[in-house]
């Protein structure tokens, strides 16, 4: 937990010599812990002092950077433990894991790396691969190594296999998976040589947390815990308290967590995945590659890591829906995600085509943004200039939400030679207005 | 060295609602199902045992519904066109108890002698929804609700607009509602406060605060119950009613679920990618609070259920 202005005072010199630049020790507490200011610029702060201001500083979850050549993954730097207290920052991590052993290792990482979905105008891919070392993990290490560019997780308890194979990853940051109590010494020397990410798992929190601390003094600062957890609801609660802890600034759990989907059967892989991807975890571990279940895991976690103080928006503009013709009608929303999506969703989902002007209300519902003078006869007119939509139709056609009837009149005026008709209020009536009312 | 698990400490919690009533109680079901009664944020057995855990109800409706997905109906088949038949099967299914929808197609004698049939068929409790029409939801509620009264049925969905009928015929007959707002802390709270100074018994009202399907909006409707479980358990009496929401509606409705064809190949196989969207989009209700989530294939309820009964019993 960051230190309060008081809190950080009490470490000043309290001497108020002015060089920071501030009146006051006070005043420069204040700015320090509303961040604006930087430590430096007090000559006089003691060593040990400035030790104290450093650790408070420091994230709660610690950040973890996977990296190979051009790709990274980063996770950790959390600071909530519900997304509407402020947001989720980093994405967790989604990788395959494969087998050193598979004859087909090349040949199964080369179609994952090709595989890539897109979701709202986004692209997603897997973020990397975990090579279990059931064979030769460094002859592994190669054949993947040239089929893909993203970051991998080494899977062994085996210190020369994981040297070696590490030395053939130089420049990259790569996770070993996973230290425990009986090989931690072994395996953070490795990682402190190659300087990657080290798994840590151990049966209970509590030898977690000693066996972090051990790990520390060995110089290995980068972490990811494997929580056990013998079902969901005992994973759920393991990674509940981990965060609490973390966000209560108990260092020793202060990192990211590593989550294997199926670790109790195939058949239960999404659902693992997907609470693991809702509930805190960094890293998402899946075996199958299946894009029907990995495309709605990259969904769910774009869902829940959007901020939601600034929801998504989507670019003004017309939308073809179900291909339209020129005689199709003219259907108008705003720019508020969620009323896009329930408009389009309607529509796509009744079959029958229409042009959709999605008008620029500043991201707002129709109701709020009408409350708000965003969305008037006067901005609807301009979208429909503004998008020659008059060129793309024969029929001059349009429908108003219900919610926004009253501005029909307006509407007409603003923009002579169109029909204007008031639709239903809500999305979900469309394919029925459109079926019944327009033909 | 031992850590000290930090722990909340909540003034509140969620009402036990019940719903159905068995013949002992005035009603014909042969069993009841009882949700809420939560203590702490969902499933942190490390605070407080979770005391009843969700239900999941099948929705059936009451004619063949023309605009299902395919695959919902292949799996179905003609019991589809049968309210009591499908009704037996969503209960063969797993369902704990059942919705039925009724249409704007049906006159107030077909929607009586669907609900009797569905009574008639299980002994599951029922969760009736009017088509979404107020006139015709009134009507049609009404009707039933005195058809089948001291059942304990849950009558719905109570909008603000519409809301006084069915809540006063649900009170007359000994019923529950279910008080729908649009995915919002207030709008929700505002309704329940509407339904409860009419006099509306609190153990008798399910909140309903709706949901987005995954990648249609889901993550407001999450937040918002989360923030509804939080305020009911600071003692907010307004928001502590259990929570139902749709998951079943809302995934298929979606073009990943309904549609088969000219979509793209990175979405996989069809009938896997149908059943995660509504499993998927159900499991993040659970973990945000829902007490009964509502669904439509009996693949995605077997994976519910299994994934509620790891959660009760961590």
């Amino acid at each position: 937990m960051a230190l309060s202005g008081i809190q950080i005072y009490k470490l000043l010199p309290q001497t108020n010599c002015k060089e920071c630049g501030f009146p006051t020790c006070l005043a420069f507490a204040m700015k320090l812990a509303a961040k604006q200011v930087e430590l430096g610029a007090c000559p006089y702060v003691s060593e040990e002092s400035k030790k104290q201001l450093a650790e408070s500083a420091a994230p709660p979850i610690r950040l973890v950077t996977l990296k190979a050549d051009g790709n990274e993954v980063k996770v950790g730097n959390e600071v909530v433990m519900y997304r509407h207290e402020k947001t989720f920052y980093n994405k967790p991590g989604l990788f395959l894991r494969v087998k050193a052993s598979d004859p087909d290792l090349a040949k199964k990482v080369t179609q994952a790396d090709a595989y890539k979905v897109n979701y709202v105008g986004m692209d997603f891919s897997l973020n990397g691969y975990a090579i279990e070392a059931d064979g030769d993990l460094t002859a592994a290490v190669k054949t993947v190594r040239e089929v893909t560019k993203r970051p991998l997780i080494l899977i062994s308890n085996d210190a020369a296999a994981l040297d070696s194979s590490l030395s053939l990853l130089a420049g990259e940051t790569a996770l070993i998976y996973a230290a425990s109590e009986s090989n931690y010494e072994s395996l953070a020397e490795v990682a402190k040589k190659h300087k990657a990410v080290l798994a840590v798992k151990a049966d209970t929190l509590d030898a977690l947390a000693d066996l972090t601390q051990k790990i520390q003094t060995k110089g290995v600062e980068d972490m990811v815990l494997d929580l056990g957890g013998k079902n969901l609801g005992d994973w759920l609660m393991r990674s509940t308290q981990v965060r609490r802890l973390a966000l209560k600034n108990f260092r020793p759990l202060g990192y990211p967590v590593i989550f294997f989907a199926a670790q109790n059967g195939v058949e239960k892989e999404a659902v693992y995945a997907a609470q693991a991807i809702a509930k805190y975890a960094g890293f998402v571990v899946i075996d199958t590659f299946a894009p029907e279940m990995i495309y709605p895991l990259l969904v769910l976690r774009e869902n829940l890591y959007t901020d939601p103080q600034k929801p998504i928006q989507v670019q003004p503009g017309v939308y073809e829906i179900n291909s339209p013709k020129p005689e199709s009608p003219v259907l108008v929303t705003t720019n508020f995600s969620i009323t896009y999506f329930a408009v389009a969703n309607e529509v796509e989902g009744s079959g029958l085509p229409a042009w959709l002007v999605v008008t620029d209300a500043e991201g707002m519902s129709v109701l709020t943004a009408w409350a708000a003078g965003k969305f008037d006869a006067e901005r609807i007119a301009k979208a429909i200039k503004g998008f020659n939509v008059a060129d793309k139709v024969s029929k001059k056609r349009l429908v108003l939400p219900g919610h926004v009837a009253v501005l029909s009149g307006e509407v007409e005026e603003e923009l002579p030679g169109w029909e204007v008709r008031v639709g239903p209020r809500e999305a979900v009536d469309l394919p029925a207005f459109m079926k019944q009312a327009l033909n | 060295m031992p850590i000290e698990i930090p722990k909340d400490k909540w003034p509140g919690s969620i009402r036990t609602v019940t719903i159905g009533a068995t013949s002992a109680e005035g009603g014909t079901r042969a069993k009841t199902v009882t949700v809420g009664g939560g203590t702490t944020m969902p499933y942190l057995h490390f605070e407080a045992p979770t005391p009843n855990k969700p239900a999941i109800a099948i929705e059936i409706k009451s004619r063949k519904p023309e605009d299902w997905s395919p695959l919902l109906a292949e799996v179905w088949g003609a019991a589809m066109a049968d309210p009591a038949q499908w009704a037996k099967k969503a209960e063969e299914a797993g369902a704990d108890l059942l919705v039925l929808a009724l249409t704007v197609e049906d006159s107030p004698e077909d929607a009586v002698k669907a609900v009797k049939s569905v009574l008639g068929a299980t002994g599951l409790p029922l969760i009736v929804w009017g088509p979404g029409q107020a006139e015709k939801d009134n009507e049609l509620l009404v009707a039933v609700a005195e058809a089948a009264k001291g059942e304990r049925l849950v009558l719905g969905i109570c909008e603000d607009k519409n809301y006084r009928t069915i809540v006063a015929t649900a009170m007359a007959n000994g019923h529950l509602v279910q008080a729908r707002a649009p995915m919002d802390v207030n709008l929700s709270k505002q309704l329940n406060i509407l339904i409860s100074d009419m006099g509306m018994p609190k153990d008798r009202i399910l909140m309903d605060p709706t949901t987005g399907a995954l990648g249609y909006g889901m993550e407001y409707g999450y937040s918002v119950m989360e923030r509804l479980r939080l305020a009911a358990l600071q003692g907010d009496a307004m928001t502590q009613f259990p929570m139902i929401v749709t998951p079943g509606f809302e995934a298929w409705k979606t073009k990943e679920a309904k549609v088969g064809e000219g979509i793209p190949e990175a979405w996989g196989d069809w009938k896997a990618r149908a059943i995660h969207w509504e499993t998927l989009t159900a499991l993040a209700l659970v973990e945000s609070g829902a007490d009964i989530v509502v669904l439509r294939h009996p693949e995605s309820v077997k994976r519910v259920k299994d994934a509620i009964g790891e959660l009760v019993v961590a």
